[in-house]
Parts: C-alpha cells; sequence; structure tokens
C-alpha cells in the first residue's frame, strides 16, 4: 500500500496537494462561524452528484419533461429521495447564500485584499440564483411554467435589446421544446461548469489570502484538520438532516402531501393558472413588482435591483472609508429585513386572498388528478400528458357546467367548481341527474315546482308540475308503490355508473316499472317511451338520462325529441354550436359520474 | 500558505482519534446519501420485465408463397416505454416460410451474433446477416462454418387459426450466445 502511494506521489504530488488542503492554517482555531462556505461546497456537490443520476432519466422536451420527472417521482425506485434531495438542498442553499454572505460582511471578509474573492462570491450568488431559476421550469408543470413565464416576460422590458434577448432565453416566441433544451443545457451545462470554475477560483484565492478571523482570537491557531473539518462536517449533516426532514415532513406528521418535492399538473398554455407564484426565496422580488405601475416596472425589475446589486459589488470600496464598514452592515441588514418584510407581506397577501386560495386547492386537485390517470392501464399518451386532463370529464365537466350552465342551472348548490353563481338559479340542479333518489324528488308534490326543480322555469305551471301536484299527490298507497317502480325503471333508462349493481339486482322491478309506465301510470299520453309517437308532446323517455340522451338533449332542447316549440330558454348548445360536441360529451359524462377513477376503467 | 510552526499542534491520542474518526464517518455519510439515491434509481431498469404478450396475429396464410420461400412481416403489439404505453405497434419482425408438410416456420428476424436485422437472399436461397455475414440456410441454421453466430436463427412458435390466421408467439433472445435464451 506504502509503496504503491509513493508511487502514485511521485507523479501526482497528491501528497503535498492533501496535506495543503487538511493542514490550511485557521487563525484562532476552530469556529463555527467559518462553516458556512463549507456548507456551500457540499450543497453543490450535492446538486452535481443528484443532478447527474437525475439527468439519466429527464427529458426534456415539452411532451416529455412532465412525464420523466413524473416517472422518476412515482415509478422509479428511489426517485422521490433522489428528486427530494436535489429540490430542497436548492431551497436550502439559497439560505445559506444568504447567510455566508453576512458572515463575509459582518466579519469584514470582503476588505483589501479580498475584493476580487468578494466579486467571485457575488457572481457565485447570481449563478446559483440562476441555477435555481432554470430548474424550476424543468419540471414543465403548471407552477414553473407559469412562473417561470413571469420572469422571462420581464426579461423584455430590458430596454433596446430586451425583445431579442427574451426569444434568445425562451428559444423562440413562444415557450416550448427549445426553452426546455435551452434551459436544461443553462441548468446542467453551462451554469454549473461556470460556478465550478468560479469556485475553484474562489476556494483558491481564500486559499491563498486565508481565513479572515474573527478578533479577537479566542485560542492559538489550529490546522484545519481536524477540527474546523470536524465543525464543517457537522454543519454539512444539519443541513443534510434539514433537506431529509424537508423530504419526509408530510409523513412525519402524518399529514396528506406529496413525499419529496412537488409535482404540478403538466403545463397547458391554454389553462389559466392563478396560484402562480415563483418560489418562496424569489417572493420578495414577486412582491417588490406590484409597487410599480405600468411603464415603471422596468424600475422594479431591473434599475433598483441592478443597483443594490452594484452598492453590494462596491462595498470592498465602501468599506475604506471610516464609517464604510458600518455603513456596508447596515445596508445588508436592511436588505434582509426589507427582502424579508416584503416576503412577508407577499405570504399574507396571498393568504387572505380568496382566489389564490381557491386556485392553490384546484392546483392540487389537477395534480394528483392526473397522477391517477397518468397511473391508468392506458397510461400517458405520446401526445403528452397534459390532454389527460384535457380529455377527462372529471376535471373539464366542472368548468364547462360552471361556464356554460351554471348562470340557469345549479349542481348541488354550486356551479360545479364549488363556487355560487351571482345569478340566481332559474333551472334544475343537475346533481345526480337521472338517478332514483333525484327522480323521486322530480314526482315529489312539494318539491316539483321548487327551484331545484321546475320551481323557475316556464314548466312551473306546466302540465308535468299540475301532473303531480295534482294527481301523484292524491295517488293511494298502492299507486305509490306502482310510482316507485316507475321510477326505478325510468332511472335505469341512465344506466348511471353509480346505480349499475342496483339496476342489475332489481332486473324484475325495472321490467314491471317499464309496463307501469306506459300503462297504469299514463306517462306515455305526453311522453314517448321505447315506441313512435308522432303525438308525443313532452321529452322522449326512451333511453332517458343515458349519455347520448343527455348530449342530443343538450344539443338541441328545442328538438321535436324534447321540448320541441315549448323549450324554455336553454340554448341548442350543439346545433348552434356554443359548444362542442366533446365538450358536451365532458360535461355528460361528468354529470353522469363517469370517469376513471383509479379502481376500474369507467364505462364508456 | 499554512505556517505549521505557529500552529497549536493537532490534538493527538484518544480526543484526537475520536475527532478525526468522526469527521471521517459523518463525511462519508454526508457523500453516501447522494450517492446511494442516485445508485437506486439508476439500477431502477434492473426491476423492470419486458412486456410479454401473448401470440399476436401476423398475417394470413394467404400472404405466405406456396414454394417455401420466407417472406417478412412486421409483429405488432403493446410496447411499453417507461412513462408511455403504445398499442399495435411494430415490435420486431419475422420471416414466415411454408414447410413441405404445410407446416409454418417461423423465425426471428434478428441475427442471434450481435443484434442486426438478417436479409433473405432470394438469388442464395439462403439468409445473410449484413453486420457481420453470418449466413443461415432457409431452414435457419447456421449455413457456414465461419458464420460469427453462436447459433441458428431463432425460431419461434406460430400456429393456424381460424384455418387462415397465422398467429405468432413473439419474443427476443439474448444475443451472442450458444443457448437461445428468451430477453426478460
Amino acid at each position: 500500500m506504502k509503496r504503491l502511494l509513493d508511487w502514485l506521489d511521485q507523479r501526482t504530488g497528491c501528497r503535498k496537494l492533501t496535506r495543503e488542503a487538511l493542514y490550511e492554517n485557521v487563525p484562532g482555531g476552530a469556529r463555527w462561524r467559518y462553516v458556512w462556505g463549507s456548507t456551500l461546497v457540499f450543497c453543490l456537490m450535492v446538486q452535481f452528484i443528484t443532478g447527474i443520476f437525475l439527468w439519466m432519466a429527464y427529458s426534456p422536451s415539452s411532451q416529455t419533461a412532465w412525464e420523466s420527472v413524473y416517472f422518476i417521482q412515482d415509478e422509479m425506485t428511489g426517485g422521490w429521495l433522489l428528486r427530494g434531495l436535489h429540490h430542497y438542498t436548492a431551497h436550502i442553499m439559497t439560505v445559506l447564500l444568504v447567510l455566508h454572505l453576512m458572515q463575509v460582511i459582518i466579519d469584514g471578509a470582503y476588505k483589501a485584499p479580498r475584493e476580487v474573492n468578494f466579486w467571485f462570491g457575488l457572481a457565485l450568488l447570481g449563478l446559483v440564483l440562476a441555477m435555481s431559476l432554470t430548474g424550476y421550469l424543468l419540471p414543465w408543470d403548471q407552477k414553473g411554467y407559469w412562473a417561470t413565464k413571469v420572469a422571462t416576460n420581464l426579461v423584455a422590458v430590458v430596454p433596446i435589446i430586451g425583445p431579442a434577448l427574451q426569444k434568445i432565453i425562451i428559444g423562440g416566441p413562444e415557450y416550448g421544446h427549445h426553452t426546455l433544451t435551452r434551459f436544461f443545457a443553462l441548468h446542467a451545462g453551462v451554469l454549473p461548469a461556470t460556478v465550478t470554475a468560479l469556485v475553484v477560483g474562489h476556494i483558491a484565492l481564500f486559499r491563498k489570502h486565508g481565513l479572515t478571523a474573527k478578533e479577537p482570537k479566542r485560542r492559538p491557531d489550529a490546522a484545519f484538520w481536524p477540527d474546523q473539518v470536524l465543525k464543517d462536517a457537522v454543519a454539512c449533516l444539519a443541513v443534510l438532516a434539514a433537506v431529509l426532514f424537508l423530504i419526509l415532513r408530510h409523513r412525519l406528521s402524518g399529514a396528506d402531501g406529496p413525499l419529496g418535492a412537488d409535482l404540478g399538473a403538466p403545463a397547458d398554455p391554454s389553462e389559466t393558472y392563478s396560484a402562480a407564484r415563483p418560489d418562496w426565496y424569489f417572493l420578495f422580488l414577486f412582491q417588490f413588482l406590484k409597487y410599480f405601475p405600468g411603464k415603471t416596472e422596468v424600475w422594479g425589475a431591473i434599475i433598483i435591483p441592478g443597483l443594490v446589486f452594484a452598492v453590494v459589488a462596491l462595498m470592498p470600496f465602501i468599506g475604506r472609508w471610516k464609517l464604510g464598514h458600518r455603513f456596508n452592515v447596515g445596508f445588508l441588514f436592511s436588505l434582509v429585513a426589507g427582502a424579508g418584510l416584503l416576503t412577508f407581506a407577499a405570504v399574507r397577501e396571498d393568504r387572505q386572498n380568496e382566489t389564490y386560495l381557491a386556485a392553490v386547492k384546484a392546483a392540487e386537485r389537477e395534480a394528483a388528478r392526473v397522477r391517477v390517470l397518468a397511473k391508468a392501464p392506458a397510461g400517458i399518451p405520446a401526445e403528452g400528458a397534459v390532454t389527460l386532463l384535457r380529455h377527462d370529464p372529471l376535471t373539464q365537466g366542472p368548468k364547462i357546467f360552471a361556464a356554460s350552465c351554471a348562470s340557469c342551472h345549479r349542481y348541488d348548490g354550486h356551479d360545479g367548481t364549488g363556487n355560487v353563481p351571482a345569478d340566481p338559479q332559474s333551472a334544475p340542479d343537475l346533481k345526480d341527474f337521472a338517478s332514483r333518489e333525484w327522480l323521486t324528488g322530480l314526482f315529489d308534490p312539494q318539491r316539483i315546482a321548487t327551484t331545484n326543480y321546475f320551481g323557475a322555469t316556464k314548466f312551473k305551471s306546466g302540465k308535468m308540475v299540475r301532473f303531480v301536484q295534482e294527481k301523484v299527490a292524491k295517488y293511494a298507497a298502492e299507486r305509490r308503490v306502482e310510482l316507485e317502480k316507475a321510477i326505478i325503471a325510468l332511472s335505469a333508462e341512465a344506466q348511471l355508473k353509480s346505480q349499475l349493481a342496483a339496476d342489475q339486482r332489481d332486473a324484475v322491478l325495472i321490467e314491471e316499472g317499464r309496463r307501469l309506465l306506459s300503462e297504469e301510470l299514463s306517462c306515455t299520453d305526453c311522453h314517448q317511451f321505447h315506441h313512435r309517437d308522432e303525438d308525443a308532446t313532452a321529452p322522449d323517455l326512451t333511453g332517458y338520462g343515458s349519455r347520448k340522451w343527455l348530449i342530443n338533449f343538450i344539443s338541441n332542447p328545442a328538438h321535436p325529441d324534447f321540448y320541441g316549440d315549448r323549450n324554455d330558454r336553454m340554448p341548442r348548445f350543439g346545433d348552434d354550436g356554443v359548444l362542442t360536441e366533446q365538450q358536451i360529451g365532458l360535461v355528460v359524462d361528468w354529470l353522469r359520474g363517469t370517469w376513471y377513477d383509479g379502481t376500474r376503467a369507467a364505462s364508456r | 500558505m499554512a505556517t505549521p510552526r505557529e500552529q497549536e499542534p493537532p490534538a493527538n491520542g484518544r480526543r484526537g482519534f475520536i475527532k478525526r474518526l468522526l469527521a471521517g464517518v459523518i463525511g462519508a455519510v454526508l457523500g453516501l446519501v447522494p450517492a446511494l439515491a442516485g445508485l437506486t434509481v439508476l439500477l431502477d431498469p434492473l426491476r423492470r420485465k419486458t412486456a410479454v404478450d401473448d401470440a399476436v396475429q401476423v398475417t394470413t396464410l394467404d400472404a405466405l408463397p406456396d414454394d417455401g420461400v420466407p417472406r417478412k412481416f412486421p409483429v405488432l403489439a403493446t410496447r411499453v416505454d417507461a412513462w408511455n404505453t403504445f398499442s399495435q405497434v411494430p415490435i420486431g419482425a419475422v420471416y414466415l416460410r411454408r414447410l413441405n408438410d404445410g407446416k409454418l416456420q417461423a423465425f426471428n428476424v434478428v441475427c442471434p451474433h450481435a443484434g442486426c436485422f438478417v436479409d433473405y437472399l432470394a438469388a442464395q436461397g439462403n439468409f445473410l446477416c449484413p453486420c457481420h455475414n453470418s449466413a443461415f440456410s432457409v431452414d435457419g441454421h447456421i449455413a457456414d462454418r465461419s458464420s460469427p453466430s453462436p447459433r441458428g436463427l431463432d425460431t419461434l412458435e406460430v400456429e393456424v387459426r381460424n384455418d387462415r390466421e397465422i398467429w405468432v408467439k413473439f419474443r427476443n433472445f439474448q444475443a451472442g450466445r450458444a443457448e437461445k435464451v428468451p430477453v426478460a
């Protein structure tokens, strides 16, 4: 072993290098306040290791970025841990950067002859923040997509070259494949290479000038190894523990939440995303921008941050004046306090913002939903996971209902998405439409004329309401039993997923109910039911509430099979092109409760 | 640079040893956690198995020449590629030929040597791999003693269903070995 080391040493000088590295002089002995630089080197090492492994499974394109990150996170063994380490180490690193900067300024370590090294540090600060910014986009989820869009739109406010610069950064006039390839090349290539070069320079200069000792020295000088190394190692261990805590925190508290880093729903340029926020360490800038009215944005986004950065960069010179150092420390503290206050203001504003909170909830719902869909046997289509949500009744149905139906109808009292519309309800509540329960209400003399059924429509005084209120109200017990059977039979026409088992069980009742509908209960006096009847004046009950029936009804309620000329205010959504066939299908599937629920394939 | 003369001498003895040990152990943990997390993900492919489809229909008897000359057909089946599942996409190809007794023979078109697709040369009446010149006779056996391939073409189970449909149980086999071992 010794001979091998000798051989190696003669050829590489590794012993001298190791000795220089380990026996660097620490004036005044090891101290906790010297650990910050080492923790940053440690973070960088973690990012490089985890980043390279993530790289092996990541695919930068707008149809595969989210998909590959999802696959790492949910499907690959240990993927959540790897991604969590990379994600939260980045967060902790921003905190450590600020702490390191504060320690350097407070201890006066920026002063001559260490000016250049101070600038190296500032450059590294900027580069690491650029890595965070570029990394935020790479999962191509709604959060990263919209937040990064804001950041790159700010580039366009740079005087003269802004628009061109923006195009170069995002790889074209719009976000797309080349935005990802460019951001990825920056994130995993250009920036880390530059950071590595600067870190080498930073450490070399640090070694050249030696550690800036905190006076008074408490003990005699000592070597870096082992005392300071041990302190540094313990500090790094604390960093690692904090990162692991952040990864596992939801599990530790038993709360429902992701293991490791968050992954939102796939980026969708056609879906508004009101929950868009930068990551927390940029929130202060985000908040700062709110105070700059239109056209003065360039001040908030570029000029003022630029000036602040210039002041910090000039600190070594400012520090030469008598009160310079105090000014520097004061300036630093006001910056940190200002950023803290702005962050606090941003968080508080969001906490009180109902729209934002609702958007966050909706975003969480969609993020969870898309993962259920991605795990379906059909998997993720080649066009990308974003189409899973676009074609999902559970996701799109409520939105279409809120936009097109809820100005009159309700769904369980709201507009489908949970909000109560401003317009008063003037058409039936369609939750569980055509179910046994819904129909039981329709045939209830007390309920048929309420707003949840026909109460706010012109059919309030129509034949059906009269029939229920006058005839059904006086039904004898025997007749009531018949009506119940008829309701079961009529409801079975809808073939609702939620009633499949009940419909199968009650096959005999349904058969009897069908006969009662046509005979004793005289429904077919006005309605058609499985037989063509040119004289029918009320909606066709054949297949009532089924997918086909509802699509036809919504497409044209004024069709002779439905209300004909007596149609109230309901638009011809399909025939007049208000909604596309696909949109009608989605809202119908949602109303009927037909969607993939993660346990079995939806019945189509 | 360091001026060791001014330094306090490094602590030796038990206290110094514990410090060194602790620093070393913690350092190892710091490096191992990210490295092991990465290695776990790197090794994830080891637990993934190829999707094995049952027999798939490749063609019909009408498409096959009577004279025993092999013809190449693509095999369409479900392919899982990480997060994507494609149904009815080409996953390989087979050579099919009629035998004298009316039975059928199916070969995977992949050369067992290094995985290139072999060609059927009608003029010579045998298969030739374009990569390293492995030659196979029309019945799939190694045709030439100097063939680099360690075994003949890989036969596949084939059957006729409903009087005319040709169904093949498609598999790939590990290249470069004398025995025929399915890729799992």
